[in-house]
């Protein structure tokens, strides 16, 4: 499913502004990450039940760092870099210090699609935290699934000012995934 | 949250800055030198005999070194500021350690073993230990701001190259104030120097670029 060459070629073009172009390329990243923080988990001797987390963690954190992918390399080490750095920082919060190496279980980007994509408490959480209208906003696009241009006019802003209100949302609720350690 | 929810919320945000980091760290590097060479014309200045050092071997070996540091930290901040970790990226630096054991054997052979040190303490040694430091000050906050928005391997790493990138850029500022030309002294100085800088982006890189 999942040719590596395809995923640069879907990522080039997503950075171009083809959002179906983006949303395959995420949709086969979280299969693929769903496995390794299945995999990872068990390997630090952790139940998998956390396994979202890691997998919305790792997406937000290749969403907002998409522009340090080298278009001229291919995006598999790239993907797998980034993968292993949050899901490495995932476990040293949570007090399991040895290396992780997910070269182990994660050469291939390959990845069986083992279903049921469970709810992950930590985005809820976090989400919550956020800023009232910040919050809100993700949630309006996330849970409800509007464009921005309709948020906009439900809340009265410009589409503009929602989605620099979005990004800010996003790397705010990066950032406080790094803090978080419960 | 589903996981197919945050993913309409990342597809929905559109920001991205489209720029090259590599060729940011350069911009910031550029920036921040611009503003220690303004402190360094008001505090240091450039030395009186600049015409007749120009002539001399030791200067302009002096400036070679600091330049080809510059150019060497540089590779090295740009490759560590990447999410796929470099490998044995501090080989990168072995030019410069080539270069400064070379100039420092020229400097041993032609000088008579009685002023080796006189040349070593030199006469600027403190103001050299100060100096440095302080121009490196606005290159390296301008780096490692840059370097936010990069995805570092080893954000410690990272944040100890541009501590050296901004100790060299400090260096070739005050190469051009500085009377002891002497290998012995460069190495010695610039380098005694140069590491509370690189401890200082270590920490900062720390604090600063985890992602």
């Amino acid at each position: 499913m999942a040719d590596p060459k395809d995923l640069s070629a879907l990522m080039r073009v997503a950075r171009q502004g083809d959002d179906e172009a983006y949303r395959r390329l995420l949709d086969c990243v979280s299969v693929w990450l769903r496995s390794i923080a299945r995999r990872g988990l068990t390997a630090a001797g952790r139940g998998v039940e956390d396994s979202e987390d890691i997998v919305q963690e790792t997406l937000l954190a290749m969403h907002l760092k998409r522009d340090t992918w080298d278009e001229a390399q291919p995006l598999e080490p790239w993907l797998r870099a980034i993968a292993r750095h949050k899901l490495t920082d995932y476990l040293r919060r949570r007090g399991f210090r040895d290396h992780v190496n997910i070269d182990d279980y994660a050469d291939s980007l390959e990845a069986k699609n083992n279903a049921d994509p469970a709810i992950s408490v930590d985005s809820q959480r976090l989400l919550a935290g956020l800023p009232g209208r910040q919050r809100l906003i993700v949630e309006e696009i996330s849970l409800e699934g509007r464009r921005a241009a309709d948020v906009a006019a439900r809340l009265g802003m410009s589409e503009g000012a929602v989605r620099i209100a979005l990004h800010r949302a996003l790397k705010a609720l990066a950032a406080s995934y790094r803090r978080d350690r419960t | 949250m589903k996981t197919e929810n945050l993913v309409e919320a990342l597809i929905a945000d559109r920001a991205t800055g489209r720029k090259s980091i590599p060729r940011a760290i350069a911009g910031a590097l550029g920036l921040g030198s611009l503003v220690s060479l303004g402190l360094f014309l008001v505090a240091l200045g450039v030395r009186d005999d600049i015409v007749q050092a120009l002539a001399t071997w030791r200067f302009d070996l002096k400036i070679g070194v600091v330049l080809l540091a510059l150019v060497l930290a540089l590779s090295l901040c740009m490759a560590l500021s990447r999410p796929v970790a470099a490998g044995r990226s501090g080989r990168r630096l072995l030019p410069l350690a080539a270069l400064a054991i070379l100039a420092v054997a020229i400097e041993l052979s032609v000088l008579p073993s009685a002023s080796w040190g006189t040349r070593l303490v030199g006469s600027n040694s403190l103001i050299c230990l100060t100096a440095i430091p302080s121009l490196a000050i606005a290159p390296l906050t301008a780096v490692l701001v840059t370097l936010r928005s990069a995805a570092p391997a080893s954000p410690v790493l990272a944040g100890a190259a541009a501590g050296l990138l901004a100790a060299a850029a400090g260096a070739a500022l005050y190469a051009f104030h500085c009377f002891d030309d002497s290998p012995l002294f460069v190495v010695t100085w610039y380098v005694l120097a140069a590491i509370p800088v690189v401890i200082l982006g270590a920490i900062a890189g720390h604090r600063l670029l985890r992602w």
